[in-house]
């Protein structure tokens, strides 16, 4: 995909806000001091009176979207997703999931893609916190195509959301003409029968350059495109479970906790099939740039190849 | 005020504590300290200082109360009670299973209650958020917060003083009920946060300090507050926790324990005499 254009889905973010903005007068930012980071400054500048710094107070911020979600504004709240859903867990918690109210967690900077900063920003856990609040909705977009359609889904949408966006370029891949975007419904991406990979985040890109690498292989690879986390398409998991007989998982998260056992729990219940799972197998990053660390980790086609060559005994 | 309206108000938070008693006394469980020491507070806010429909919880343009010291919900349940927002006798299912009396607040299931709070120091951002909101619709209603002295000791609340007085929400009305007393001990035992007012007027805030089992210094409190702009206001009031309970007063012990069948009936007998007495006056 090297000729495709790459955009980092946190641009995708900032352009998604600022296009909403024009067409929604409810529509709300607050961030955390990281407008220029996050890309929520786009929106900022667009609409300043409707854009709000909360300082370097996370755990405030998100009770404060509360509050204004609770008088009926729609609330982007924005941060890195290591303070979004991890030093503010308990605020998103107690005061956005309990009360049920009606604020999207922008959360930018997931993964190990953060690159140079290292392991204290890169946060590979954020699924599995936000997926353990009931009722909140969990998703992780592949490309700016979907990313700024997710925005909007998220904006219509009636309570919690969580968003997770990288700071790393990604193919984008989606035609926008014909694409469109539904909360909690997977995509086929490759139809095949040997093997379904299902994937979300930047590691669709990868499953899908890994699908190609295994038709040529012998090796029919089923590819899948899982941006909403939770709730799960359980219907399109079963599906390919019994069809493909072999699952293989690729998310830029911890092993645990994440799409991973997601998809384990639901099959493991419901249509037991042997499953890989592909992500940062329960340790912290470091620093690095971006595309060197997700080969070290093994967060990428080469690596999904091996695991199904191996899976499938080919 | 008249002195009809103060006796009118003194009565209904004699009231307002007896709910408190026999609500945490069915329940056998529960936080009575706190909720005494603020039952005049909140019988004042939904009696005289704010402005809400007990027909119409959900009125868009009601003032809002968020009790960011959830576990005192009690005292508030009585309140709303005595207000006509629910029947009285709903608070004698307190903490059940079933009941939309939840341990400490829930804004979807009980008629009156703005925001779901017990997670010390969220309920102060909540409002800031509310007050931010208010002004950003243009509505003209104001945002009432009651936080615990010892709930001061957690960082976000003062994230959130900040962050109200760096965008001047005058529409804010925050009040600690200053009972001197946390579960541990006194506060300033376990975590002292004196002074109070002056951290509060460094944040940008201004500040009265009353009695807050006194509805005339209420009263000048809080036109004094709709009276200000451009700075959030706070209101600083030395109570007696357990206040109207003898046995309960200025005891850390019944911040979170229930009166056994022996000590409601001494507790009701007690406040049962004071509402006479206020009756005669």
């Amino acid at each position: 995909m090297a000729d495709v254009k790459k955009i980092a889905t946190r641009d995708s973010y900032g352009n998604a806000l600022k296009e909403l903005g024009a067409k929604y007068e409810d529509l709300v930012v607050f961030d955390a001091d990281l407008a220029g980071a996050t890309k929520t400054g786009v929106f900022k500048k667009a609409f300043p009176g409707r854009h709000f710094d909360c300082g370097i107070a996370e755990g405030n911020m998100m009770a404060v979207a509360a509050g204004a979600a609770a008088m009926g504004l729609v609330l982007f709240a924005s941060t890195f997703a290591m303070f979004a859903a991890g030093r503010a867990f308990e605020q998103v918690r107690n005061s956005i999931g309990y009360p049920h109210l009606n604020v999207k967690i922008g959360a930018t900077h997931g993964g190990i893609s953060v690159g140079e900063d290292g392991a204290s920003h890169q946060c590979c856990e954020d699924f599995a916190l936000m997926r353990s609040i009931p009722g909140m909705v969990v998703m992780s977009p592949s490309d700016d195509v979907e990313a700024r359609a997710m925005v909007e889904a998220a904006y219509k949408y009636v309570g919690p959301v969580y968003m997770r966006f990288g700071r790393a370029g990604v193919p984008v891949f989606h035609n926008e003409e014909t694409f469109s975007f539904e909360i909690g419904k997977g995509e086929v991406l490759q139809d095949g029968t040997d093997v379904a990979v299902i994937a979300n985040g930047l590691m669709v890109a990868e499953a899908m350059e890994a699908g190609k690498a295994l038709s040529e292989a012998g090796i029919s690879a089923r590819i899948i495109n899982m941006a909403t986390i939770k709730p799960l398409d359980e219907e399109l998991v079963l599906k390919a479970a019994r069809e493909c007989g072999k699952v293989i998982t690729c998310e830029e998260h911890n092993i645990l906790g994440g799409l991973g056992e997601a998809v384990c729990g639901l099959l493991s219940e419901k249509c037991p099939t042997p499953v890989r799972r592909i992500g940062v197998n329960d340790e912290f990053g470091h620093s690095g740039p971006a595309g060197a660390l997700l080969k070290q980790f093994g967060l990428s086609a080469e690596h999904i190849v091996s695991v199904a060559r191996e899976l499938c005994g080919k | 005020m008249t002195t009809s309206e103060k006796k009118q108000l003194m009565a209904t938070a004699c009231k307002v504590r007896m709910g408190v008693i026999k609500g945490t006394h069915a329940a056998k469980a529960g936080h009575p300290g706190g909720s005494l020491s603020a039952a005049d507070l909140v019988t004042y806010l939904y009696f005289r200082e704010m402005r809400v429909d007990p027909q119409n919880p959900k009125w868009e343009d009601r003032d809002r109360f968020v009790l960011s010291k959830g576990h005192t919900v009690p005292g508030l349940y009585a309140a709303l009670a005595q207000r006509g927002f629910f029947p009285e006798e709903d608070l004698l299912t307190l903490r059940q299973i079933g009941s939309h009396l939840q341990g400490h607040p829930n804004m979807n299931l009980t008629p009156g209650i703005d925001m779901s709070t017990g997670s010390l120091g969220q309920g102060v951002s909540v409002a800031a958020g509310m007050a931010l909101a208010a002004r950003h619709q243009g509505k003209s209603c104001r945002v009432y917060t009651l936080l615990g002295d010892g709930e001061i000791q957690e960082g976000e609340v003062w994230e959130a003083l900040m962050f109200a007085h760096h965008y001047k929400l005058d529409n804010l009305c925050v009040i600690i009920d200053n009972n001197g007393l946390q579960i541990d001990g006194a506060v300033a035992d376990v975590m002292s946060p004196y002074p109070i007012p002056d951290k509060l007027r460094a944040f940008g805030f201004e500040v009265a300090e009353i009695d807050g089992h006194d509805f005339d210094q209420m009263e000048t409190a809080f036109a004094k507050a709709r009276a200000t702009h451009g700075v959030p206001f706070a209101i600083v009031m030395k109570t007696t926790k357990g206040k109207g309970v003898s046995f309960m007063e200025n005891q850390a012990g019944w911040h979170g324990k229930a009166p056994n069948d022996e000590e409601y009936e001494i507790a009701m007998k007690e406040l049962s005499a004071q509402l006479a007495e206020v009756e005669g006056m």
